[in-house]
Parts: structure tokens; sequence; C-alpha cells
């Protein structure tokens, strides 16, 4: 990432931010509105930026979108907002039909993929009565269906309780995918290579959990 | 509210193809209406219900939870006749709605949203001449679906959270809260439809999955 600035209309976001992440594990911390969810979008292309380039793998999101976003999954705040099919086990195919995916194989890797999240119980079950923790679990098998290789959470655990917050977290520390999470909670970083600290649209500061997350807190208190 | 309107089963009503029953479905209510026999229409809601409860073998209150909404409307209807037609005349075209309903309700109740959605698909494909998406119509509603009885549910917290506060009965202004809601969802929704590749253009001019990777 290269330079990176970003903007919405007038109002500037993001200002000269220029990373490379190369890490396994990377954690986002800041304020509400420093910037971070705006971040977490560059890296799939859901937000191209105003100036500067971003590239994953080498591929640049505003050019590449396609192949970036097949390499990229994004996990969103509200499991709500990201399940579209009413029913467990037709969310989960649903990627796998937009890549086009033969069906007996998209059967294949649905079976598997909700064997491993502990859904295959809940197979034809509504999606509206599952617990916030089972949404959320079933919106990250969604994305990892696709079989993508570096993951982005925007706060995955936000709107979760407690026991809930440590099955996803469990869930993304045994991930062998890339990982970038934005996150207000700090526990969740412990185990991660790097973590990013941003301030009102730029990184003000960078290194292990260790480090950041106490300038983060001494910071804010 | 609720979309939970699929019951899995094995058997053969479950297995039989979407569009053969949507089909059959479709025939039955032309039958029906043109068919103003008593025993005729007794019959057809009959061997609907042998169908569902028996071969299907749907539980009673899966179709029951189906019919219920229409129930005022059936009395309405067979009051009505019993004043100005006869008796005859109310059986019959009590019966004959109910029997439509219950094989709606068999035909959601067996066959999975997907399998529907593909049907309609299927059946909206000619419009591709006119630049419709068929895939995008298969998706809409099956996002309908899902989102009936999410928005009901955020209507009812905001009612709760107006109530707590004293709010008594319904205030337009409930409206509002909501509103923001469900803008901010279909906002989130929208990247996330982005995000796993809705916006990709189907792979083949077929549908999307019948091509080869
Ligand atoms: N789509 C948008 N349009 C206009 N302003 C936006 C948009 N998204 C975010 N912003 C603004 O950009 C700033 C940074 O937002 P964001 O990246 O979401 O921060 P964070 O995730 O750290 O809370 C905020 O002030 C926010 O109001
Ligand atoms: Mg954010």
């Amino acid at each position: 990432m290269r330079e990176v600035a970003h903007d919405y209309g007038e109002r500037a976001v993001l200002r000269d931010v220029s990373l490379t992440l190369a890490e396994h594990r990377v954690g986002v911390v800041g304020a509400n509105g420093s910037g971070k969810s705006t971040f977490a979008r560059l890296l799939n292309g859901l937000v191209v930026p105003t100036s500067g380039t971003v590239l994953v793998d080498g591929l640049d999101t505003r050019t590449q979108l396609r192949e970036v976003r097949r390499r990229v999954g994004f996990v969103f705040q509200d499991p709500d907002a990201q399940i579209v099919h009413p029913t467990v086990a037709e969310d989960v195919e649903f990627g796998l039909t937009n890549l086009g995916v033969p069906p007996q194989e998209r059967a294949r890797r649905v079976e598997e993929v909700l064997v491993r999240y502990g859904l295959a119980g809940h197979r034809d079950h509504p999606a509206h009565l599952l617990s916030g923790g089972q949404k959320q679990l079933l919106a990250i098998a969604g994305v990892l269906v696709m079989g993508p290789q570096r993951v982005v959470f925007d706060e995955p655990t936000t709107l979760l309780d407690l026991a809930n917050t440590r099955r996803v977290a469990r869930v993304i520390d045994e991930l062998e995918h890339d990982v970038v999470v934005v996150t207000h909670q700090l526990d969740l970083l412990a185990g991660f290579d790097r973590v990013l600290v941003f301030d009102d649209g730029r990184v003000a500061a960078d290194g292990t959990p260790a480090e950041t997350v106490r300038w983060y807190v001494d910071r804010m208190s | 509210m609720t979309a939970a309107l699929y019951v899995p089963g094995a058997g053969p009503v479950h297995r039989a193809p979407a569009g053969l029953k949507l089909g059959l479905l479709a025939a039955l209510a032309v039958g029906l209406f043109v068919a103003d026999r008593l025993e005729v229409v007794a019959g057809a809601l009959a061997g609907v219900l042998l169908i569902g409860l028996g071969v299907a073998r749907l539980p009673g209150r899966a179709l029951l939870a189906q019919v219920r909404p229409v129930w005022p409307w059936l009395l309405a209807l067979l009051a009505f006749h019993l004043v100005f037609t006869g008796w005859h005349t109310g059986t019959v075209v009590v019966l004959r709605l109910l029997a439509l309903v219950t094989a709606a309700a068999v035909v959601t109740a067996t066959t999975r949203v997907t399998a529907l959605v593909a049907v309609v698909e299927w059946l909206a494909r000619p419009l591709a001449v006119f630049g419709v998406r068929p895939a995008r119509i298969g998706l809409v509603i099956a996002m309908t679906l899902r989102f009936i009885p999410l928005i009901a549910e955020r209507a009812q917290r905001i009612r709760e959270a107006q109530a707590a506060r004293g709010a008594d009965g319904f205030r337009f202004q409930a409206l509002v809260p909501l509103l923001i809601q469900v803008l901010r969802l279909a906002h989130t929704l929208g990247e996330a439809l982005d995000a796993r590749g809705a916006d990709a253009p189907a792979p083949s001019p077929r549908r999307a999955g019948a091509s080869a990777p």
C-alpha cells in the first residue's frame, strides 16, 4: 500500500498511509471514526483510494478488482447484513454459485465448512433463528467456503456476547489464512504478529501487540 | 412472522423436481376453479392433505401455520355466501381456496427456496433478451424471504425500546429508527454482496454454476 489517501467528498478519512503487510496476523485498533473500516475496505477493493495505490499480491485493487476479491475475503461487523439467503446451507452456497462452481462440488464444499464450523445440524434452519454467534460463524463460513487466501475482519465480535466472542476469536486464531482484524477487543490481539493503531486517518503506532497496545491504552487514558 | 417454510425430509414429495411441483400446483389451481362440484373440491382437499401429511409426512402444524392467516377471509367468505347464495356455493368456494392454500403450503414446505428460485429464474430466461438477468430476480426473491423476518424482528425491538421508555401503542416515530436501521443494513448488504462476488456476471450465458469452472 503506497501513499494511500482517501476522502469521502470533502472529508479526508485516510491521509498518506504507506504500508506493506506481510505478517500472518495483523490487528487494527483505534477510536471510532479513525479510519479503520475505510482502511479495511481498501484491502479488498470495496473502497478504491482517491489517491495512491493498493496492491494485493502485486494486483492493483483499482484495475484487477475481481482477482483481488477472489483472494481477499471480508467479514463485517453485523452478521445479519451479510447473510443473504433464508437458510443456512443456501447462504453458504451463495458465494460458490457466484464463482461458477458446479453443483456437485458446491454441495461437497458447503458440507465441509458446515461441519467445520459446527453448523451441520442447522443446515436447513432459517438463518434468522440462529444465535448472534452462530450467525457470525455462518457469515465466516460463507466467506471461507469461497477459498480466499486472506481474510479481513471488521469488528467481527463487537455485537457478540462474551461466550460467542471467544468462539469467533478461536475460529480466527485457528485459520491458516493471513488475516487482518479490526477490533476494539484488545485481548483478541495477544498472539498477533503486528498491530496498527489508527488515529485520525493516520497510522499512529505500528509494532508488536505488546508495544502498540500499551501505547494505545496509555494514550486513551 | 416467519419465513421458515421448508421442512426437511427425504420422501418422494421432497425429492420431486421443484418445476414439477409448481406445474402441478398451477394445474390444480386451474382445475379447482373450473370445477364447482362439492365432491370434486372436497376430494381435492383430501388428496392434498393425504400427500402433505401422509406421503410427505409434514407435521400438521407446519401446514396449519400457513393456513392460519387466511382463516378470517375464509370465514367471511362463507358468511357472505350463506347470506347471498347458499351453503352449497359457500362450501365449494371455501374448500376450493383451502385446498389451494394447503397445496401451496405443501409445495413450499417440501421444496428448498433455492429450488423454487431456480424455477423462477428458468421461467424468467426469455426476459434475458430485454436485458433482465434471471439470476438477479432469483436473488431478490431469496433476499426478500431472508429479510422480511429480520426487519419484522428489528421493528419489534424498536417498539419494545419505545415501550420501555413509556410510549404506548403504535407511534409514527417508530418508523424513523427503523428506516435508519434498514438503510444501514442495506448499505452493508450491498458491500457484502460485492465482497461475495454477486456483482460478477454469470460465468456463462446459462445459470452460474451450470457451467464448468
Ligand atoms: N461512506 C461514507 N461516506 C461518508 N463518510 C464516511 C463513509 N464511511 C465512513 N465515513 C466517515 O469516515 C470516517 C472514518 O470512518 P471509518 O473508516 O468507518 O472509521 P472507523 O471504522 O475507525 O470507525 C468517519 O468520520 C466516518 O463518518
Ligand atoms: Mg468501523
